[in-house]
């Protein structure tokens, strides 16, 4: 069970990281998965190709919420494409296509777990599937 | 007296959880390397051997299809068909067996009452009445149909425990009520309602009634007579039946004034191109090759059900309820949702600082399977302000066994999250 609950996924839990909207968000985007009820917000400061700042806010299972908390931590301050790159890393880690790289994964290794609970999945992937949409410019992102 | 005690106690010792649980073949299996504690039956139930070898033997010795040939086999698939139609029948005390249709389950009943019955009669303005307890196939039909008949659908709210307040059921009446559909046990919060007194009051404004009996078949007699509902509707699932059959009860007069439903094989007398006839009741409402194994299995499962006895379930149910209650309230942080004064079956529940999906997959992890989410009941769940519950469904194969095991599982979830 610790392989799932890592203790850096219950630190995130606990405490979220930028959970609270930045001032001078000019993204925005929903994160609903109707499935569990996960439901977050989130939003992106983008400064040209640059995410400036994050922040998110909303309610759901460990496994979301730390997943956000813990993506935030890793995009901030990096370009769109950066972003989008580790989005294509987490989605092969979680959905366990690609054993991860420990030092290309970093944070994102705490949630190699998840490929072993199907069902769980999409609870680790929600923020950022919403955080894609977002550089899209996209309203509303489901998992379902 | 003393020999009436005596009986009665005898009664309820002569059901043995441990005995019944050997007829369940899934129940001795493992999950996780972990034996299988079950406690998902408001969602499902498991199936006896009787259910299930019956219907094996009905696909391997009586498969034909029914009301058509001449043939031998297709009188027998009609005639253990239409016996099953009698034992649903017997089960909820109905006058006659043509006032049991075959459906899909619950939800495809309460869609057949709301166009053939409800369709006709409701106008702009006027009102379907439910309650704020309602399983989402008990609200969508209904929120549909008013939507398009430009009609109000209307909630009687519950209280802080999760039963109706008769009060408010009392003024929401109005003689613009064309139905007043409710559950008789809540799927999300386990309320049994007092049905016989609420058809009462609904008769009394001259407002028809659709009982949901979809979680009180499997746990309480039903004598759908007595209680004088127009319309009940369960699902064969929930009754250790096989899934995709259910019946829908209406009463004679009811249901003859119904236009049809869907249309098809089965449901006509004659079609010609000028003009077709429909069928009589029951059949009139039964398009199609129905599923026939289904029925079946589900004239099987009653008859099981009927040997135990749902006075025993009754019985020994609200004692494992009563421990179970006992028990979980011992667990620091958890929270009971729905504590109404007469319950079946469920305990829904939140942890303090734990997700119920994180709770779910943790259990699992202990060989429990217990439902996680908004049960179909999102509105339930926003009256309680919790996204989402743990559900621990009983069942009479249940034991405290079960119950210690859920308990020592939610104790491992606080171990985690501590």
């Amino acid at each position: 069970m610790r392989d799932l609950y890592q203790e850096i996924i219950l630190d995130h839990n606990r405490n979220p990281r930028n959970y609270k909207k930045p001032g001078d968000a000019n993204r925005e985007a929903e994160g609903y998965n109707p499935l569990c009820g996960d439901h977050y917000k989130l939003w992106l400061t983008l400064d040209g190709e640059s995410i400036r700042d994050f922040g998110f806010d909303g309610s759901g299972c460990a496994i979301s919420k730390a997943s956000a908390s813990v993506m935030g931590t890793l995009i901030k301050g990096k370009s769109a494409d950066e972003a989008r790159a580790m989005y294509e890393t987490f989605r092969k880690l979680v959905t366990g296509e690609q054993k991860p790289d420990i030092e290309e994964a970093g944070k994102m290794a705490a949630f190699g777990g998840v490929s072993d609970f199907p069902v769980r999945v999409k609870c680790a992937i929600l923020a950022w599937h919403a955080m894609k949409g977002a550089l899209e410019g996209a309203d509303t992102v489901s998992t379902e | 007296m003393t020999s009436a005690l005596a009986t009665a106690r005898m009664t309820a010792s002569s059901f043995d959880p441990k005995r019944v649980r050997a007829d369940f073949p899934i129940l001795s299996t493992t999950v996780h390397n972990q034996p299988l504690v079950y406690l998902d039956n408001a969602a499902t139930t498991q199936k006896p051997s009787a259910v299930i070898e019956r219907i094996v033997d009905y696909y391997t010795t009586e498969n034909s299809n029914v009301h058509r040939g001449v043939h031998l086999l297709s009188e027998t698939a009609t005639a253990s068909f239409e016996e099953a139609r009698m034992k649903v029948k017997s089960f909820i005390g109905a006058a006659e067996a043509a006032e049991i249709i075959f459906t899909r389950g619950t939800t495809e009943g309460i869609n057949l009452v709301a166009s053939s019955f409800v369709a006709p009669r409701l106008h702009e303005g006027d009102e379907v009445l439910i309650t704020a307890m309602e399983h989402h196939s008990n609200i969508v039909p209904w929120q549909l149909l008013c939507e398009a008949k430009g009609a109000h659908l209307r909630v009687v709210p519950i209280d802080d425990r999760g039963d109706v307040i008769l009060e408010e059921l009392e003024t929401m009446l109005t003689d613009r009520t064309r139905i007043f559909a409710f559950s008789h046990v809540s799927n999300a919060l386990g309320t049994v309602n007092p049905v016989e007194r609420m058809i009462a009051m609904a008769h009394g404004r001259g407002v028809p009634v659709l009982v949901d009996g979809a979680q009180a078949v499997p746990h309480i007699p039903v004598d759908v007579r007595a209680l004088d509902a127009d319309f009940y509707v369960f699902s064969g699932h929930k009754l250790f039946g096989p899934t995709g059959i259910g019946a829908l009860y209406g009463k004679r007069s009811l249901l003859e004034a119904m236009p049809p439903w869907q249309g098809g094989g089965d449901m006509i007398l004659s079609v010609t191109w000028a003009k077709t006839t429909f069928n009589q009741i029951p059949y009139r409402f039964e398009a199609g090759t129905p599923n026939i194994a289904g029925a079946i299995g589900l004239g099987a499962a009653i008859d099981y059900v009927g040997k135990v006895g749902l006075r025993n379930i009754a019985a020994y149910e609200d004692e494992l309820l009563a421990y179970g209650t006992e028990k979980l309230a011992a667990i620091p942080g958890l929270r009971m949702i729905g504590t109404a004064v007469k319950k079946a079956s469920v305990l829904s529940f939140t942890l303090e600082g734990v997700h119920p999906h994180d709770i779910g997959t943790i259990v699992d992890q202990e060989g429990v399977a217990i439902r996680t989410g908004h049960h179909c009941a999102q509105p339930v769940m926003e009256r309680f302000c919790v996204p989402a519950t743990a559900r621990a469904s009983l069942a009479f194969y249940n034991t405290r066994e079960d119950i210690d095991a859920l308990g020592a599982a939610l104790n491992k979830v606080i171990e985690v999250f501590r």
